[in-house]
């Protein structure tokens, strides 16, 4: 039991399940409410290791295990890892061997283009967004609402004109074209997030800073930034979530190289001619979630005190 | 030569003008105040010195050289801000360093110097805590210290002691005055309490609406204010600003008329200069003499409000015009409500003022 607490203390969870302090009565409503809010999340997990054939069993198997006894051996399913490993690799139509489904590739592909277009878009932005708080300019509340403007047009509207852009300059189809495309999708959200937690700052340390002889880019990194950690990472963490999660974009604009995973996901549900399948649809949910959750699981700490910014500490 | 020269300054946010054509010279080793009520642009005025505000207008001289273009970390300046400003991510001892760490020398000397202002500010057991986790004494004394760990050109205050409490506020006020003298720099601090002013400063320059009014010693700006808005601003009991009529001078006496009565006060022969017409008397709550009735040339008010202040007693009486008179005398002295009193004021101590505010004097 020991060697148990201490792995949930290292990886945070004591603090997170403060019990005594909140009571057993709101603890119990916050873990009913949890539940409802993780139910579909369950369901996918639960879907991704049935056998394919119980996808959609009326009554549906509700469990893996029967809980000693506790669930009625009708709703529970045996699990298994068969979806997994058919997200790789499956037997494609008309049967023979199975073929390699490029699902590596593409799950390469969503992180290395989401990553790396929403690093993009924090460096660019932040830097912008540092200027438009620090140094305003004539006219400075126009141009953040130009910024913004960007990201008014729903995405169909802009889609158009972009795709025709990116095959004029040859863009289609290739990673930098995608990688731009969501930089800039992710520009205005940046600008506007990080501007306001620069202007949150006092800007005395600042000056302090100066006037103590650094230099402007100097209190730049090593005064400004290290305050605003914790709206890096919230931006950051906006910022993939939406990127990891587009689709339109994605299916436009990216070619069979460089297509990311909603775009795969799609076509391999909708390919075959066999009907949906539900539990390799699940698989692929499950699998791409993940990438996320540990994400946003690490930066947990500091996206709490991202998102209360302001709120807590005024 | 540590000194600073500010020639015709100005600043505009605008159309607001915060500070307009201010001249101040502060000599090596010379501490001066910016004094003046909220708003009156102190803070502008040293952030201009610093450099973290650009002048409109007028030049800006330290040590001799003209600093108007320069941005703050090539001035040479050490600043204490209002709120401390400590960076946050650092441990107090780092805190401390941090302006060392533009300068050419090595970890060891750094140590040494922090630890040098540590021990003048009694630091030395908190210098590994974070900024958050020290009280707002403590902060303060850290400000000072990251300011005085190396040798600036100048030191500049803003209003450094405006968040601490009263005894913590005394206590500092003459350790700051006690590190201040060993160094020899010019130096200037903004506050507007007049009482901390009065007590650091060698020289005080008050202000009003971003106008410098009067720079003066403390002796000075309190005995001989330049005109009216100083004469109110220095000194409480505030000093008393009777609107009377000037009606002519002779034999070193002015003659004024507050309501019917006529009273001869003697004055600077300056005043024989003065047109007849309205004029603002000033008299210090301290420089009255309570006299018997029947005397000559004294000023008349019944005592309204009796406020026992210790070894004095502060009155409230009203003149006969309906003007409000504050007048202290010694606690010995009984006065009871309702009582006419009759005042002659100290003519060292008096004040003629004219219509345009200026004080008259020779
Ligand atoms: N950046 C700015 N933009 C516009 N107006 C400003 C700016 N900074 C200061 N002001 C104005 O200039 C005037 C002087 O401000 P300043 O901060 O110098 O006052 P202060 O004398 O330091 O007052 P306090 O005692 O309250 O600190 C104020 O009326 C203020 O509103
Ligand atoms: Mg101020």
């Amino acid at each position: 039991m020991a060697a148990d607490t201490s792995i949930w203390q290292r990886i945070g969870f004591h603090r997170s399940f403060g019990v005594a302090e909140a009571g057993w009565g709101r603890t119990l409503a916050v873990a009913g409410v949890s539940f409802v809010y993780f139910l579909p999340v369950l369901f996918i997990i639960f879907t991704a290791i049935k056998p394919q054939a119980l996808a959609l069993s009326v009554p549906p198997t509700l469990s893996p295990t029967s809980l000693f006894g506790l669930i009625p051996d009708q709703f529970v399913f045996t699990p298994t890892l068969e979806n997994f490993s058919s997200v790789f690799s499956r037997v494609m139509t008309g049967g023979g061997q199975p073929e390699p489904t490029g699902f590596d590739r593409f799950f390469f592909n969503s992180i290395v283009i989401a990553s790396a277009s929403v690093l993009l878009a924090l460096v660019l932005g932040t830097l912008a967004a540092y200027g438009f708080s620090r140094y305003p300019l004539k006219g400075n509340d126009t141009y953040l609402f130009i910024i913004l403007t960007t990201r008014m047009l729903p995405a169909i509207v802009v889609i158009i004109p972009v795709i025709l852009m990116f095959r004029a300059v040859g863009l289609s189809g290739s990673y930098l074209g995608i990688i731009l495309l969501y930089t800039a999708f992710n520009l205005a959200f940046t600008i506007w997030m990080m501007k306001s937690f620069f202007d949150e700052l006092s800007t005395d340390v600042e000056d302090a800073a100066r006037i103590d002889g650094s230099s402007g880019t100097r209190v730049f990194f090593r005064i400004c930034l290290p305050q605003v950690v914790a709206g890096l990472a919230a931006t950051f963490v906006f910022g993939l979530i939406l990127t990891w999660n587009e689709f339109l974009f994605a299916l436009l604009v990216t070619g069979p190289d460089t297509r990311t995973v909603p775009v795969a996901m799609n076509q391999a549900v909708s390919s075959g001619g066999r009907g949906t399948d539900w539990t390799l649809l699940a698989a692929i949910e499950t699998l791409f979630l993940i990438p996320v959750f540990l994400v946003t699981f690490f930066l947990q700490e500091h996206l709490l005190r991202g998102v209360t910014f302001g709120t807590v500490r005024k | 030569m540590s000194t600073i020269e500010l020639r015709g300054i100005t600043k505009t946010f605008g159309s607001f003008v915060a500070v307009q054509d201010a001249d101040l010279s502060v000599a090596a080793g010379e501490v001066v105040c910016l004094l003046g009520p909220s708003g009156c642009g102190k803070t502008t005025t040293l952030r201009m010195i610093a450099g973290l505000e650009r002048a409109t207008a007028g030049d800006i001289v330290i040590a001799g050289r003209r600093m108007n273009g320069l941005p703050p970390q090539e001035r040479n300046i050490a600043m204490v801000f209002q709120f401390y400003a400590l960076y946050p991510a650092l441990t107090v001892g780092e805190n401390i360093a941090m302006p060392l760490h533009h300068q050419a020398i090595g970890k060891a000397e750094i140590a040494a110097h922090v630890a040098k202002v540590a021990d003048i500010l009694h630091l030395r057991d908190i210098l590994d805590r974070m900024p958050g986790q020290i009280s707002e004494g403590e902060k303060q004394r850290v400000a000072v210290a990251r300011a005085i760990v190396r040798d600036p050109n100048c030191f500049l205050f803003d209003e450094p002691l405006s968040r601490l409490d009263v005894e913590l506020r005394h206590t500092m006020r003459s350790q700051i005055k006690a590190v201040l003298s060993n160094l020899s720099r010019a130096t200037v601090i903004v506050t507007h309490d007049q009482l901390e002013a009065l007590s650091m400063a060698d020289r005080i320059a008050i202000m009003r609406d971003g106008r410098i009014e009067q720079v003066g010693s403390p002796h000075e700006v309190f005995a001989r204010p330049a005109n009216v808005f100083v004469a109110s601003f220095i000194g409480t009991p505030q000093m008393n600003l009777i609107e009377a009529e000037f009606k002519g001078y002779g034999d070193g006496k002015a003659t004024v008329t507050f309501g019917r009565q006529d009273v001869n006060i003697p004055a600077a022969p300056a005043v024989a200069a003065l047109a007849p017409g309205r004029v603002t008397v000033g008299v210090r709550p301290r420089a009255f003499t309570v006299v018997p009735k029947d005397t000559a040339d004294t000023i008349d008010a019944v005592t309204e409000l009796i406020e026992p202040m210790g070894a004095e007693t502060l009155i409230h009486a009203r003149t006969r015009t309906g003007g409000d008179i504050r007048v202290v005398i010694p606690r010995d002295k009984k006065v009871k409500v309702g009582e006419p009193l009759h005042m002659i004021p100290d003519p060292m101590q008096t004040h003629i003022f004219a219509a345009d505010g200026k004080a008259v004097r020779a």
